[in-house]
């Protein structure tokens, strides 16, 4: 018989495998029915989203030429668990860099996931990738996955263009579309424009394995979304006149604007210096970047928006249509000048030596100081306190445009100043100053400052007699034109038509008549109208401006041109802006010589001389 | 001889039935963690499903030679069988395959046996044999010193190869001692020790101190039983302080890393889901999204897409957790808790202390695995690397307990023959 005296101690089996058992099935009740955030997890296992990057919509100037395209670059990826007997010192130098960068690079990659790819190294040009490509074999781990980054062909209008790179962290917080990495147009058309270029990321849920491997669409791409390709965008831009203004710019510091007075339409828009927006791509974005950022002479500076200059006597302009529309003057009012206006031993505007008294259309063609400080106290004294009649004037000059933003499709811009009354209140006390105290504004001196944009569509509203059309630079958005009531809708100027001819017709003669003060600059067979001026310059040599637009009866062309410390505007902006207006006009040029002038002229280093 | 007309006959089919069961089922997960859309056929001898079949019915003529064998002849060849299989242990540590730091495997050209699968049947019948002595008495040292050589010496060589697993398995031996009729003091003393490690590894070495000597006191007070006992008991408050001072350094020098990693992810101490963790955490999620119904066979994508590792094997259960839901867990734990029940009464009506023992032997290694294995999975236990049993893909442990099993079942029909 056996021994049967423990047979009690079976129990103790029992109560093991009972009780065990009721603790597994317990635990699995817990993991299986009551805790849902597994299954979550098993999706994001095998679920991969896949971005589709839509292309980034292409740029073209208003004739159709190509000015902002795509090009493949290659990301190098890396899953740092699947490298495997790593040659650094190949792979380095196959594509270039140091091998501190690399293994930081690659520490970093390995902090953020051992098991998913990260980027190791972006925008690697095709030539080094195809390299790569043919020996990637040799490092298990990297692979090269394919983007697209822009082009310039045409190496020209960068500060139009702006630039791409990756999405800057407050907007990566601010907007939910963005994802890290993702393309971001951070300056010019690429940003102002950036929802239409950008276009719209499609997703593919793929379902993977445990190798990321692809094991087919899930649900059948119930899912999917398709990307949708970016807008191509049609500039108002004339590449060829821009490249023609930048040739001129060359070795200048200042600004080009031109504008299709019928329109509105940017036609030129350059700041000097400048550089080759492809500088802007790919690895040495960085590099260049910050070799210019650095640079004095502020090549990333876009003068034409964001630069504020007095309008020198090309105000006069304004000044005179002020007055006629006041009455203050008629065409036939004349000041005299003895080289200069005197209001007392202290105060007095200077002029040049000529013959006195001008009328109207003689002001304008010899740019007299004289005639300005005279109708500008007119203006001023017709009410009878000075606040009254400067507040009356200054409605006038906003009417041009002037002293706000112009609010239009350009990424930049400045307000520019027209003094308030409250401005020289502060400035000379309350009731303490009169017309002459702030004299200087007839001439476009004084606290008046105006950005090359700003002057550009001054010009043009005088060209329109007494209207402008906000300037713009996008004409059409995938062959679709602009239809927005900001820029097709003319806004008027304070000035009735009929006060325009006679100030125009002076325009006129400062190319044409005999005391023309840009009569050198005059083109044969084009009836250009322009107004020179010279705005002083605390820190050196005066910035040379002129304002033109022609032909004079239905103008094509109004431009601005400063050059700084250019001197007096009959030097070097009044033939800028007669050249610039012959080539569109005609597209060729007569006066070689001139051009020649031109383009080898240099002003880059006047100031580090003096 | 009083059956003598068939192979078959008194043999108990409820366990036949259960192990049918478990055969039929382990397959069907073998082959969906091996299923992958447009794979090639997997009934094959490339492919584990395939394999596995053939291990399937190699088990059954393994079944048949030990249904006919004479039930003495396990008695008899007992030692034999177990010296044998001690010499396949020491074999295996001079030419064995290396695989993963461990020898454990035999090279058998296009297989591999693993000789701690089938060692525990030496064991079982050398102790069976040994406890079956007449006159055995467990109360007396020298018995319980020869009982636990018996156990250790295996377990000795095992920890050579080295394989933690199989040694905890064959180390649970020892509670089949128990049901003999050794001092259930050992039982307690075995609890102390695993609560006062884990408490010591969960908490600081300090706090662990503080709660037992806390819990010690009030304890002693509750049971007050006099003044003589006061002095033991200190003592014994004194060893157990002593030990939770020594758990450190134990835990320390005597385990390996991926031991004390695997430990500390249970105690939650370390929370590393991309490396030490991952098995667990990718084999939680699969068990865990397979909710109440599961997601259907051959519809798991945790195990289909291979997150889990070694699915097919240690951890076939991830597929039936996900595959088979909840429900398919309590089949698959139902089976074992009747496997093992069934074991425990069929040993409780043995008429030979050798059967008896034998039954019990059986119940604990499979429980061992089982409980081991499954909660493994689930993180209550520490990532040990044993199989579940009939379910996990593999010769040598189907091999093993399909023979365990059937001696049991041979012994359990023949015990109408035995007298002693």
């Amino acid at each position: 018989m056996s021994r049967n005296k423990f047979t009690e101690r079976r129990l103790f089996f029992y109560f093991l495998f009972v009780g065990t058992t009721l603790l597994l099935l317990i635990t699995l009740f817990g993991i299986q029915i009551l805790n849902d955030s597994y299954k979550v997890s098993a999706e994001n296992n095998v679920i991969k989203a896949i971005t589709i990057y839509p292309e980034r919509g292409y740029i073209y100037d208003r004739e159709g030429v190509l000015l902002v395209t795509n090009q493949r670059a290659y990301d190098l990826m890396v899953t740092p668990r699947q490298i495997k007997q790593l040659d650094t010192i190949a792979l380095c130098k196959i594509i270039d860099i140091d091998l501190e960068g690399f293994n930081k690079s690659l520490k970093r990659a390995k902090h953020y996931s051992t098991r998913k790819a990260s980027l190791l190294l972006k925008e690697i040009s095709k030539q080094t990738a195809a390299q790569l490509q043919e020996r990637l074999y040799e490092f298990p781990g990297f692979y090269l996955q394919e983007r697209t980054i822009r082009q310039y062909p045409e190496r020209s209008a960068a500060h139009i263009l702006g630039y791409v790179s990756q999405v800057p962290d407050y907007i990566l917080k601010k907007d939910d579309y963005y994802k890290r990495n993702d393309n971001y147009g951070i300056s010019g058309v690429e940003s102002s424009y950036e929802k239409d270029l950008r276009g719209v990321r499609g997703t593919q849920y793929l379902i993977r394995d445990v190798w990321n491997r692809p094991k087919g669409s899930f649900e059948d791409g119930k899912y999917d979304s398709l990307a949708i390709n970016g807008k191509d965008i049609e500039l108002s831009i004339d590449i060829q006149l821009q490249k023609y203004a930048e040739d001129l710019m060359r070795n200048k510091k200042g600004s080009i604007v031109a504008i299709e007075p019928a329109t509105g339409e940017i036609l030129t828009l350059v700041s000097s210096p400048n550089y080759d927006p492809n500088l802007l791509i790919g690895r040495s974005r960085s590099i260049n970047f910050n070799r210019m950022y650095k640079d004095l002479d502020k090549p990333l500076f876009d003068r034409s928006l964001l630069a504020e200059y007095p309008p020198g006597s090309t105000f006069k302009l304004v000044n005179a249509l002020i007055a006629l529309q006041e009455g203050v003057i008629y065409d036939g009012t004349r000041f005299s000048c003895d080289e200069g206006w005197r209001f007392s031993a202290k105060l007095k505007i200077g002029c040049h030596a000529h013959k006195s008294p001008l009328n109207l259309i003689e002001s304008i063609e010899q740019s007299c100081n004289a005639y300005y400080c005279n109708t500008f106290r007119r203006i001023v004294e017709k009410y009878p306190t000075a606040s009254k009649g400067y507040e009356n004037w200054r409605e006038h000059v906003l009417s041009f445009g002037l002293g706000d933003f112009l609010n239009n499709d350009l990424y930049n811009g400045r307000k520019g100043r027209v003094p308030t009354v409250d401005f020289y209140n502060k400035q000379y006390g309350k009731g303490s100053w009169k017309a002459p105290t702030v004299i200087s504004l007839s001439i476009g001196q004084d606290a008046l400052v105006v950005s090359p944009i700003q002057m550009a569509n001054m010009c043009a509203a005088i060209a329109n007699r007494g209207h402008y059309y906000t300037p713009h630079i996008v004409r059409e958005i995938d062959a679709v034109p602009l239809n927005d009531s900001t820029y097709n809708i003319p806004k008027y100027t304070s000035i009735d038509k009929k006060y325009f001819n006679t100030v125009i017709n002076g325009m006129e003669r400062v190319f044409t008549g005999k005391h023309g003060t840009a009569k050198t600059a005059r083109v044969k067979g084009i009836e250009i109208c322009g107004k020179t001026g010279t705005a002083e310059n605390s820190h050196g040599e005066d910035h040379s401006i002129f304002i033109a637009f022609a032909p004079k009866e239905n103008p094509q062309i109004a431009i601005a041109v400063y050059v700084e410390n250019g001197g007096w505007g009959s030097t070097w902006a009044a033939p800028i802006a007669s050249l610039m207006i012959e080539k569109y006009l005609t597209g060729q040029i007569s006066n070689s010589k001139q051009e020649a002038f031109i383009l080898n002229g240099n002003l880059m280093n006047t100031e580090d001389a003096k | 001889m009083r059956n003598n007309k068939s192979v078959f006959a008194n043999i108990d089919w409820t366990l036949v039935f259960i192990y049918m069961l478990m055969l039929f089922f382990g397959w069907l997960n073998i082959y969906a963690a091996n299923y992958d859309e447009g794979a090639v056929n997997l009934i094959t001898m490339n492919a584990e499903p395939g394999k596995q079949l053939f291990w399937i019915a190699t088990s059954f003529i393994w079944i048949f030679l030990i249904l006919l064998l004479d039930g003495k002849f396990y008695t008899t060849f007992s030692y034999l069988i177990y010296i044998f299989m001690l010499l396949l242990l020491i074999g295996v540590l001079i030419i064995g395959k290396e695989i993963g730091g461990a020898k454990s495997w035999y090279d058998l050209g296009s297989f591999s046996m693993q000789p701690s699968e089938f060692a525990k049947i030496g064991v079982l019948l050398a102790l069976s044999k040994y406890l079956s002595q007449l006159n055995i008495n467990l109360t007396n040292i020298d018995t319980q010193i020869k009982a636990f050589a018996l156990i250790l010496l295996p377990i000795i060589l095992i920890m050579l190869q080295p394989d933690a697993g199989s040694a905890i398995v064959f180390a649970s031996l020892f509670l089949v001692l128990y049901r003999e009729g050794i001092s259930g003091v050992y039982l307690v003393i075995l609890a102390l020790v695993i609560s006062l490690f884990i408490l010591t590894l969960k908490f600081e070495t300090q706090i662990a101190m503080i709660i037992t000597t806390l819990v010690a006191t009030v304890f002693g007070y509750l049971i007050k039983k006099g003044k003589n006992s006061i002095k033991p008991a200190i003592f014994s408050l004194v060893i157990a302080l002593g030990f939770i001072q020594s758990v450190e350094y134990l835990y320390n020098e005597i385990l390996r890393p991926h031991h004390r990693s695997r430990i500390d992810l249970i105690l939650g101490k370390i929370d590393d889901i991309h490396g030490a963790g991952y098995n667990l955490h990718q084999s939680k999620i699969a068990i865990g999204s397979g909710g109440f119904s599961g997601k259907g066979f051959l519809d798991g994508t945790q195990t289909k897409f291979n997150f889990v590792p070694e699915q097919s094997t240690d951890f076939i259960f991830c597929t039936i957790g996900e595959e088979w839901g909840f429900i398919g867990s309590v089949i698959t734990i139902g089976l074992f808790l009747a496997l093992l029940l069934r074991l425990i009464v069929l040993a409780e009506r043995q008429r030979s202390t050798f059967s008896r023992v034998y039954g019990y032997g059986l119940a604990t290694i499979l429980f061992c695995h089982f409980f081991i294995n499954i909660a493994m999975t689930i993180g209550i236990m520490p990532v040990i690397g044993i199989p579940l049993p009939f379910f996990s893909y593999g010769g040598s442990s189907l091999w093993g307990f399909s023979i365990l099993l059937f001696i049991f079942i041979k012994l359990d029909a023949y015990r109408m023959d035995i007298l002693r």
